[in-house]
């Protein structure tokens, strides 16, 4: 009576996390290297990627920690079944007593017994602009994270590393935000009506010609959610007798189109271009299964920025392959436009590559423009055809037109029409390169590109996901952190999202606060040579017993 | 030696022998090649190489034909108001759904303006990670507070409301029946839930208890797995396909009897039907509790944009960590979730205006009747008419053809209609060409007048 989906989640990701030798999932300090040999005339700088193993003790102990919460999860259950403890969750109706059961227990246990102790690091409100400071509300809570209330208090400049805020356009004075209050007093707030019906404003034709040109591609289409735009695109591009090779990390949005289209779907090791090359060869050679009839078309899913890993998409190979094997790309820069690349054309200007290359570039506009939204840019026809079949036209209510002005200007902001802001890209790329060096030098252990803004810290052990949430806040630090189903079950981590916004002295603030804390949890897991101290490490004991 | 053998370990020779065979054996499946299913290893690698070049994908769009009827949008200049500028002339807007005249409102702009001067214009993040607002918690509690029911939950995006509540309850194995003129939304809510669907004719309520009575025989001979598979029924308050509203009593007769669950979707019903605008469970006066979910979308009759889900905890408080149009997107604007929430606040001073819409509604009803060649699918009380051909022509696409003549008749006459918009191939029980005429609080009576003399004599004209 196990729900199938979850089990099969649950599996792949304990899988996933179990290798502490070699799993596929990590790739070596080597192979970076090797790889990097083979493909230099690909490359124009270095690519450097690193995702350290964990180390043996470590992972022991991450799964004597779960087994230990496991255990207290099914005494707490008993306790509560019996009814020698409160039980504090909402209950069915009396009327609908006899009904099939709405939830199964066995699906909300990891929510009630693990992820319940926590939860107070995650939906914390806010009350301010989410810039590189905000404003949060105090919580506090009388029953151990069941129940919230407000304090009515505010914690005031609480440095923010969690929000998408990569170039600092979230902000409520300067011409973004005047040129969209104007916006607003014009058209309003709503549209209440489909593209394809009376809810094509001029304003969208005018995004949809700034997008293009800001991409480098004949034609572009907004759409009002950037989840919507993967979920209702991806199946007017396939369907039934196509196939889909879609990136191990690939997000949610990207995972539901796919199934929504109906194609047959293969996944490849993340990132990992022998894999997919191989699932190319086999899939053009034996055909179909079963039929052996030639597959309809092939599409290549992947991201520019994976925001769970930190990584950067090899776009120069899968490039080179898709030509190779006559495939077809969709790039999802969700994380990637604006935040990479010297001019913020994301994956593509960091690569100095041809943006015709990649066949469907697709992008939100949540990111990096302060807004919501989501576009897709290619070819004419491909959009011409988008505009007849996508959902999103035919069924789903216009983008808001403050929303659309608000992209427009931050977007000719990026582009140095309106006054030269290439410095935000700038600080944006210092800020990134100092962040990483100053943590790789503290000795955590980072996963990811040495470029991309995103900076995954590893924790590891699931008490010190609540730890380090709590005392960062202490702190008046404000991270986000992440646990399983997100990531693989003993890879938990902190994600910091570093902001052109973001000060040199917010940033040492910041990682004088996590070096702190990192002490406080014995969180410098690294073995790598570094400089600075290495008597924090309470680890140098197993290096040397290895010598 | 076999003697010897024997000797030393007092076993009989048979039983000597078996285990001998029994380790060769052994020792050749160790060493004998494996065997695998997927490979034919009857290709060469220059077959291969051969194949690999040989294959050609289709083209990754079909060509487009450069005058198709719908590739070329009708361009609005301006806001979307009641008096509308499409395509360069002004008209009088019968085709947002801006029911309660919301979407001009002074006060609901300056309400989105001063929320857009403290929050600036995007939340930048789920509502995980600090893309909470107060806003939002605020909008949920008001509307929890006037639908009475306990707890609601915000969607950014209103296709992707009831999307991602179905797939969240409803999983592989369970049974959801449906009517016929379900939303694409819902459609597209069942087909990521992967559960068993059974469609019954529309709002007809013989055909949904046949079911059921099929699914209860079903479940006699299987009572384990009957004990596990979660049921429910999905309808509409106003179908948008079809512009009438749902038996609910009869369904909720059916719920207690068969022991189903009820989802409702209420985007047209929503700040229209019932005394205060609570929807269809208000007009039919059915007590709110007895539906397990009702969702909705903000951008009917609240003029903003996004969607909500009201019902009881137990059922909301899961979407929290299960909906995906929840957990893994950005959170709704702040000015939008305050522009939301004074539109309620309109909505709930004066309760009068459901009453001149409902009346409004009924005139308009009225007036369209008669018309020559067209006749007037839905309710009276139904905000959202179809016009749709008496006689179809026997092809779609010559149909089509006439409404649009049709449309561009009444917008050469000031008055802006549109054709309702189907995906053609993708809609389950695709419904027939029509024209969409929509009633706001904001037509005046002459308007009305005029509005349906015009379609009249574009009738006349055009489908004689």
């Amino acid at each position: 009576t196990v729900n199938p989906d979850l089990t099969e989640l649950y599996i792949r990701r304990l899988i996933q996390g179990s290798g502490t030798e070699g799993s596929s999932h990590f790739l070596q300090e080597g192979q970076v290297l090797d790889h990097h040999a083979s493909c230099t005339s690909l490359y124009k700088k270095p690519f450097v990627e690193s995702f350290e193993e964990t180390p043996l003790l470590v992972a022991v102990l991450t799964y004597m920690g779960y087994g230990i919460l496991t255990i207290f999860g099914y005494l707490r259950d008993f306790l509560r079944d019996w009814k020698f403890e409160k039980c504090h969750l909402a209950r069915e109706r009396e009327e609908q007593k006899d009904f099939v059961p709405l939830y199964q227990d066995f699906e909300n246990f990891y929510t009630r017994n693990l992820y319940m102790r926590i939860r107070d690091n995650w939906n914390r409100p806010i009350c301010s602009v989410p810039g590189a400071k905000m404003d949060l509300l105090e919580r506090v809570t009388p029953d151990y994270n069941w129940t919230f209330e407000h304090t009515g208090n505010v914690l005031k400049d609480v440095i923010n590393m969690g929000s998408y805020n990569y170039l600092g356009f979230a902000e409520n004075t300067g011409t973004c935000a005047d040129a969209a209050s104007e916006c607003t007093v014009k058209y309003g707030v709503g549209v209440s009506s489909t593209r394809q019906e009376i809810g094509n404003l001029d304003k969208h034709e005018e995004l949809e010609i700034l997008v293009a040109r800001f991409l480098g591609v004949e034609s572009s289409m907004a759409f009002g959610m950037g989840f919507a735009t993967n979920s209702m695109n991806i199946p007017a591009l396939t369907g039934k007798g196509c196939l889909i090779l879609s990136d191990e990390l690939n997000h949610a949005s990207l995972v539901l189109g796919a199934r929504l289209s109906g194609s047959t779907i293969r996944v490849f090791k993340h990132n990992n271009m022998q894999s997919l090359e191989k699932l190319l060869r086999d899939a053009i050679v034996h055909g179909q299964p079963r039929t052996h009839r030639p597959w309809k078309k092939i599409l290549i899913l992947v991201e520019g920025i994976y925001s769970m890993e930190g990584s950067i998409v090899r776009l120069p190979e899968v490039i080179a392959l898709k030509k190779k094997y006559k495939a077809y790309l969709y790039l999802d820069e969700a994380h990637s436009i604006g935040a990479l690349g010297p001019r913020g054309r994301g994956v593509v200007d960091y690569f100095g590559l041809d943006p015709s290359d990649v066949d469907i570039m697709m992008g939100t506009f949540t990111k990096s423009f302060g807004a919501a939204g989501g576009y897709i840019g290619g070819k004419k026809e491909l959009i011409d055809y988008l505009r007849l079949h996508s959902h999103s036209t035919v069924y789903a209510t216009s983008m808001s037109p403050p929303i659309i002005q608000q992209i427009i200007t931050s977007m000719k902001c990026i582009m140095g029409e309106d006054g030269s802001t290439l410095g935000e890209l700038c600080q944006l790329s210092e800020n990134t390169t100092y962040f990483r060096r100053r943590l790789h030098e503290m000795g955590f252990i980072i996963y990811g590109n040495n470029d991309s803004p995103v900076v995954p810290l590893m924790l590891y052990m699931p008490a010190k996901i609540g730890a380090f949430g709590r005392e960062m806040l202490k702190r008046n630090i404000g991270t986000v952190v992440v646990g399983f189903p997100a990531t693989p079950i003993i890879e938990s981590r902190a994600r910091f999202c570093v902001s052109a916004a973001h000060t040199r002295e917010m940033l040492d603030k910041a990682l004088n606060a996590i070096s702190e804390v990192g002490d406080l949890l014995q969180l410098k897991y690294s073995r790598k040579n570094r400089h600075g101290n290495e008597g924090s490490d309470s680890f140098s004991f197993l290096e040397s017993h290895q010598d | 030696m076999v003697q010897a053998f024997y000797e030393v370990t007092g076993a009989p020779a048979y039983h000597l022998i078996l285990e001998g065979i029994l380790i060769l054996w052994i020792i050749r499946l160790l060493f004998s090649k494996t065997y695998k299913l997927q490979e034919r290893s009857d290709l060469t690698e220059k077959e291969k190489e051969e194949l690999i070049e040989e294959w050609q994908p289709e083209p990754l769009v079909p060509p487009v034909s450069k005058d198709h009827p719908s590739l070329n949008y009708d361009v609005v200049t301006g806001p979307p108001s009641h008096k509308i500028i499409v395509n360069g002339k002004e008209c009088i807007n019968f085709a947002s759904f801006n029911f309660l005249g919301l979407l001009d409102s002074e006060r609901v702009k300056l309400k989105a303006l001063l929320s857009l001067k403290k929050y600036g214009v995007g939340t930048c993040g789920p509502r995980g990670f600090y893309g909470t607002f107060d806003v939002h918690l605020e909008l949920e509690e008001r509307l929890a507070k006037f639908m009475r029911t306990e707890e609601a939950i915000i969607y950014s995006y209103g296709f992707a409301t009831i999307a991602s509540a179905i797939p969240a309850y409803s999983k592989r194995g369970d049974i959801i029946f449906v009517d016929e003129a379900a939303c694409f939304s819902i459609q597209k809510g069942l087909q990521a839930s992967r559960s068993f669907v059974k469609h019954f004719k529309h709002n007809d309520m013989e055909d949904l208890e046949r079911l059921l009575k099929e699914q209860e025989i079903e479940d006699q001979k299987n009572p384990r797995k009957a004990r596990v598979i979660r049921r429910f029924i999905v309808v509409e308050g106003l179908y948008i396909n079809t512009a009438d509203i749902c038996p609910l009593p009869d369904l909720v007769k059916l719920k207690y009897k068969y022991k189903v669950r009820i989802f409702l979707e209420e985007s047209m019903s929503f700040g229209v039907l019932g005394e205060h605008g609570r929807g269809v469970t208000e007009h039919f006066g059915v007590n709110i509790d007895d539906i397990d979910l009702i969702s909705a979308n903000m951008e009917n009759a609240l003029a903003s944009i996004g969607g909500f889900c009201c019902g009881r905890s137990f059922v909301i408080d899961h979407q929290r960590l299960s909906g995906q149009g929840y957990c893994f997107s950005a959170s709704l604007p702040p000015m939008l979730a305050s522009a939301a929430i004074e539109a309620l606040n309109i909505m709930e001073e004066d309760p009068g205006i459901f009453r001149v819409l409902q009346d409004k509604c009924k005139h308009v009803h009225k007036a369209l009747q008669g018309t020559p060649g067209l006749k007037v699918v839905g309710e009276p009380l139904a905000p959202a008419l179809h016009l749709q051909l008496e006689n179809s022509t026997g092809s779609r696409t010559n149909d089509l053809k006439l409404l649009r003549a049709i449309v561009d008749y009444s917008m050469d006459r000031q008055i802006a209609l549109t054709l309702a918009r189907y995906l053609e191939k993708e809609e389950r029980f695709l419904p027939p060409p029509s024209i969409r005429v929509v009633v706001t609080v904001e037509q005046t009576q002459e308007e009305i007048e005029r509005a349906a003399q015009c379609i009249r004599e574009a009738a006349v004209k055009i489908l004689k």
